[in-house]
């Protein structure tokens, strides 16, 4: 008899332990609709959007990582180049250019660094959800069925690596600082001497400011902060930290889009002063 | 104010069923499931659904509207585009029985596999002393309604039958965080890790946090954001994290 | 031979709300084989509806509280006609049956020294009702469901099978109970979604199937609330009391039509909201009937000071018991000082941030934004009474919640009458749940205990063949002209659809046995009522057994039906104005009506051919005496309103 727990009768699987047949929406035992989804909205537009913005700044960012040039105009330094750990790097003065890893490496400095913020965003949990969705549609969008005949999520190898997150957030917070050190320098003139503010001051100072709110409210961050916590009662440091990070951990996503477009624009317009192409409008 | 609509309706079993076509008349402030009534008094009388309150709170109207898993009791109509077909569809991800009415005995079934909360050793009935803010958390997932509309839409097992035996769903991965949260559970003194447990038993590692549980929850329950992920951070601190481990050594060698 | 499936079971409870699955998990936990049925899916019964909270004198707020303001409060609720003795248990019990709760996994709501939260609510003298937000309903059948899967648990460790001691049946309708000789020995029904009929032979069986809203047009009860308990326990020959008291709750949505019902809880005006007319004045002032002149607020200064200072002040009229406010909505909108859409405007917007109001009253804010697209934070709410509880119900023993004259048969929650009396209060309906389901239970596995083996009373197939053409007759009812066997059965006619009789039935109802009853129209409405059951005879069905609705409705009929005519016999013997039997012709109260119950029966003999006779008889029956030291809680002065005379001087 029907006790919620027993399959009804004609919707159970067949019966001698051969294996559940696979599929989706189209199982036989599902309600016999052909169609992958019956929504009549515009579902493809959000990830089409998510993967052409992500795909964008994968090729500004590819071009500009191996470009090794136009990264430095003093007092300010590409984000994407700092700190600079080759040899090879152009002298900043007092910046985080220290030439710890030798002079064996021929290639663009940045791609030594870009190593760490790459890491923490692909493993960051909105950006999992905005990469699945818009580049392997796993799902493409909610009740839209997926291609793929199989799925095993973040069980197994390669994917069980996204729960090293965690790592890149320790290295996340390192590279912030570096970051912040930057946009102090910024307030020094190009013969280091301080009291300087120009345009690009201010943009290092909006994007550090994005860097720190977009680290900040990763999930991992708010966990370590107070999430793990089982009594915030005993905790009530710990617990008022828990909740600045929580309101910005639910704005996450925005945070995660503006700083990825913030380091992008501040590492653009270090390019286009150093390149000469703009000078950089000098306050005081 | 009443105007003619049209409808279009899932009706069938397990043997199979179509979409069938209907034109019925709505009425100012009505929900979908109104309308669905008004096709069983009418042409339809033994047309099946599950329905309870009729207020949103009881999570039996599940189904999917316009392919997007709803509650009928609390999609108004008013929110739908005007004028266009509307297509109403039993949950996709469940063995049908007939027309609306689908087979939702996987999710009792998981329920059943969550160890229930563990009493403290030690406290009578009475004695329990909780503070609000140690609360909130498991507050927010016991919302939950069970419409099981979160199950419906999760890929992994919608799109997947084959992932049902290993994979719990939202609900029940937000059941474990709710239990892990809850600040008088005594699971670990009795050697049950609900952490490991979240892992290992209820498949939390195919969660890919895509947040469709989230997007169709009708208690607007943070069900990624503040289950999912909290959980799978749980189960980093105990697996993967270097700082937690090397902490949890020093601690142990200075007690 | 039948070949009805069938199985065997110590204790069988029907229905899974709070009463029957606090019953079930204590028929477990003695140690007996529990099978629980119910309509709906496990969870979605009508409790998770509950909303503001669980009545117990914890104390936790105001150490002032104990069981016997609580007890004081139910009996002023009820107009002194409630059973005292179950209203005692009930007082005694209910702190016990809360805390129990928390062992089992439920998150109230916390004061700021981690106890138990507790809110005012209308006729509790303290703040005493435990709760979470306004969902406590639901937090309640959550935790005692996960209680049922904790037990399931140990029994698979223990057994190797979850359902060895405990079993839920869901979407399984029980249509008859089974008898032998005057002993339970079983119930019959039928599975939803198969349409498979049952037998679970069993000789104890707990009612716990909630109200009969349903029979009401306008009403905040789901569908599942048709009188199925009511009506088995009068075909099986128990008897129903006190079935003339029905609560309309004062607060329901008005707007939309589609969601005309709905409940709005009464936390809305615990938690400061006020009533008020088109006129903007707050009318509730104007209708504090004499017995509660003195605990209530005579100003709004005092009745705004009460919020933050409940010791000094008195409190707002808005707090009175449910059949007061309820009578006074009424008024004021015959009066034609109603809000736009027939009801009266009740605010919160004006009296708390709009931050706390989401804090305290989520799933009000949510409803009233996705129903009606009103922001309760912003504007006032249109409200109105609503059909909302039967204090009726089987007539039971106080303590052991067995049914008078049927051995075997218990009831618990809505369903069993006389805790109440002629009206409840909010927050006593769960507790009312939790402590009677736990007795019903622990009583029913006592009685179950003692029929092991060849004593047990039997299921004879006569019976079972019985059931089975009675729920089956939908699918053979046919027009007068087409013919067919099933046609004989009633009056000659074209068949009738279900939904249209049950609609009509509604309609009578609301208009003619609503809130306001004059004896005419009960008269009149006892005529309507006889003829529906006349013509649901031929209420017939199309398609087949599965899940099939209108089916189930046609079956439904014959409880709504003979319901229906127990509040209506029972209101038009009631010659008095009593808690929720207000009656337009006799509006005072009377003394001496408080000392009798009115009891409604199955006629032994009633005259099937013709159908305009009724099926049900009432009669008086006399209270049993207050004992004396509970008499002594009241001051005098208060029992003179309420007892005769010779009650009072009575040693």
């Amino acid at each position: 008899m029907a006790t919620g727990t027993d399959p009804q009768a004609g919707t159970a699987p067949a019966a001698g332990g051969a294996a559940p047949a696979r599929g989706g929406v189209n199982h036989p035992s599902r309600a016999a609709i052909g169609a992958r989804h019956l929504r009549p909205d515009r579902w493809w537009l959000a990830p089409a959007v998510t993967a052409a913005g992500l795909f964008a700044f994968v090729v500004y960012s590819t071009w500009r990582a191996f470009a090794n040039d136009a990264y430095y105009a003093a007092p300010y330094v590409s984000p994407f180049y700092s700190p600079c750990i080759a040899e090879n790097c152009v002298p900043m003065k007092g910046g985080a250019d220290w030439e710890v890893f030798g002079a064996w490496w021929g290639l663009s400095p940045a791609l030594l660094i870009l190593i760490f913020p790459l890491g923490f965003r692909l493993t960051c949990y909105y950006y999992r959800k905005a990469y699945y969705r818009g580049f392997w549609a796993s799902p493409p969008a909610c009740a839209v069925a997926e291609p793929h005949a199989k799925y095993t999520g973040e069980t197994r190898f390669p994917l069980i690596l996204q729960n090293v997150h965690r790592y890149f957030f320790y290295f996340a917070v390192i590279v912030a600082g570096i970051l912040t050190y930057d946009t102090a320098l910024g307030f020094r003139d190009e013969r280091g001497e301080w009291g300087h503010m120009g345009l690009g001051t201010l943009v290092l100072l909006a994007n550090i400011a994005l860097i720190w709110a977009y680290t900040l409210s990763c999930h991992s961050c708010r966990h370590i902060v107070g999430g793990r916590i089982r009594t915030f009662s005993k905790h009530p440091v710990r617990y008022r930290m828990w909740g600045w990070v929580s309101a910005l951990n639910a704005r996450h996503m925005l945070l995660a889009w503006a700083s990825l477009i913030s380091v992008a624009a501040a590492d653009f317009y270090v390019y286009l002063v150093a390149s000469g192409a703009f000078d950089d409008p000098r306050f005081f | 104010m009443s105007y003619d609509a049209h409808f279009r309706v899932w009706r069938g079993d397990a043997s199979g069923g179509e979409l069938a076509d209907h034109t019925v008349a709505v009425n100012d402030g009505e929900v979908v499931l109104d309308v669905i009534h008004r096709l069983q008094a009418t042409e339809a009388t033994d047309l099946a659904v599950r329905w309870n309150c009729k207020a949103g709170k009881c999570g039996s109207c599940s189904a999917e509207i316009n392919g997007r898993p709803r509650l009928m009791c609390m999609t108004r109509m008013s929110s739908l585009p005007p004028g266009e077909t509307v297509t109403v569809t039993p949950m996709r991800a469940f063995p049908v029985v007939r027309d609306l009415v689908t087979d939702v005995s996987f999710n009792y079934a998981k329920a059943r596999e969550v160890p229930a909360f563990v009493p403290p050793p030690g406290l009578a009935p009475g004695e329990y002393r909780m503070r609000q803010e140690d609360v909130g958390r498991s507050q927010e997932f016991r919302k939950c309604i069970e419409c099981f509309l979160c199950q419906d839409t999760c890929h992994v097992v919608r799109d997947h039958e084959e992932n049902k035996t290993a994979f719990a769903g939202p609900r029940f991965l937000m059941r474990v965080a709710e239990l892990d949260m809850h600040p008088l559970d005594a699971a670990a003194e009795t050697g049950l890790d609900r952490k490991r447990a979240a892992q290992e038993e209820h498949g939390l590692g195919y969660c890919n946090i895509t947040k469709c549980c989230t997007e169709v929850c009708p208690e607007h329950i943070k069900i990624t954001d503040n289950a999912l992920i909290p959980l799978k951070e749980r189960a980093v601190d105990r697996k993967y994290d270097p700082l937690v481990w090397l902490g949890s050594k020093i601690r142990r060698r200075g007690a | 031979m039948s070949r009805t499936a069938r199985q065997d079971w110590d204790v069988v409870v029907v229905g899974a709300g709070g009463a029957g699955l606090r019953a079930a998990i204590e028929a477990r936990e003695q140690g007996l084989r529990c099978a629980v049925i119910c309509k709906s899916l496990f969870g979605k019964a009508h409790t998770v509806m509950a909303e503001g909270g669980i009545a117990a004198s914890m104390g936790n707020v105001n150490e002032g509280d104990n069981w016997q303001v609580h007890f004081r409060d139910t009996m002023r609720g009820g107009k002194f006609l409630n059973h005292w003795r179950m209203a005692e248990l009930h007082a005694r019990e209910a702190p016990d049956r809360v805390w129990e709760l928390e062992t089992w996994g439920a998150v109230f709501d916390r004061t700021k020294d981690g106890k138990i939260s507790q809110r005012n609510f209308g006729g509790h003298e303290y703040p005493r009702l435990a709760h979470v937000g306004d969902r406590t309903g639901l937090e309640l059948i959550r935790t005692l469901q996960q209680k049922i899967v904790a037990l399931q648990q140990e029994d698979l460790r223990e057994h190797g099978d979850y359902e060895a001691r405990l079993k839920v049946f869901q979407e399984c309708t029980v249509t008859r109970l089974l008898k032998d000789g005057n002993r339970i020995s079983g119930v019959f029904g039928y599975e939803r979604e198969s349409g498979r009929f049952f037998v679970i032979e069993s000789p104890a069986v707990v009612l716990a199937t909630g109200g009969i809203g349903k029979s009401f047009k306008v009403t905040s009860n789901s569908w599942e609330y048709t009188g199925d308990g009511h009506a088995l326990a009068l075909l099986a020959g128990a008897s129903l009391i006190n079935m003339e008291f029905v609560q309309f709750h004062p607060t329901g949505m008005v707007w939309p039509p589609s969601v005309k019902g709905i409940l709005v809880t009464e936390s809305v005006r615990g938690d400061g909201g006020v009533l008020r007319n088109s006129d903007g004045k707050r009318f509730m002032f104007d209708y504090v009937p004499d017995v509660f002149k003195e605990k209530y607020a005579e100003s709004e200064a005092e009745g705004d000071r009460w919020y933050k200072d409940p010791d000094h002040n008195r409190r707002p009229p808005e707090l009175l018991p449910r059949d007061e406010v309820a009578r006074a909505i009424n008024s004021e909108v015959k009066a034609g000082r109603g809000s736009p859409h027939g009801g009266v405007f009740l605010d919160i917007s004006s009296r708390l941030p709009a931050e706390e109001i989401r804090r305290k009253l989520p799933s009000m804010h949510h409803q009233f934004k996705e129903l009606a697209d009103v922001d309760i934070t912003a504007e006032p709410m249109e409200v109105g009474p609503t059909c909302h509880y039967v204090m009726g119900g089987v007539d039971v023993d106080p303590d052991t919640a067995a049914a008078t004259g049927v051995p075997g048969l218990f009831a618990a929650g809505e369903v069993a009458g006389g805790m109440h009396g002629s009206n409840r209060l909010g927050g006593n309906s769960l507790s009312d749940l939790l402590v009677f389901g736990r007795r019903a239970g622990l009583h029913a596995a006592r009685y179950a205990t003692g029929l092991t083996g060849p004593g047990r009373p039997a299921v004879t197939d006569a019976d079972v063949e019985a059931a089975e053409a009675e729920a089956l007759r939908p699918f053979s009812a046919e027009g007068g002209g087409a013919g067919g066997a099933g046609g004989a059965e009633g009056a000659p006619g074209p068949a009738e659809n279900p939904y249209t009789l049950h609609q009509e039935l509604q309609q009578s109802m609301n208009d003619l046995v609503g809130i306001i009853r004059k004896g005419p129209e009960m008269t009149e409405a006892l005529r309507r009522l006889a003829l529906l059951r006349g013509r649901s005879r031929r209420a017939g069905v199309e398609g087949h057994r599965q899940f099939n609705p209108g089916w189930h409705l046609a079956i439904d009929l014959r409880n709504m039906l003979l319901v229906s005519e127990c509040v209506a016999r029972a209101a038009l013997e009631r010659t008095e104005s009593r808690g929720g039997h207000t009656r337009d012709d006799h509006p005072a109260m009377d003394r001496r009506w408080r000392q009798v119950n009115l009891v409604c029966r199955l006629l032994a003999e009633s005259d099937e051919a013709d159908p305009l006779l009724g099926l049900i008889e009432v009669e008086r029956r006399a209270m049993p005496p207050i004992r004396g030291d509970l008499l002594a809680l009241f001051e005098k002065d208060e029992l003179m309103k309420y007892l005769t005379d010779e009650e009072l001087t009575a040693p």
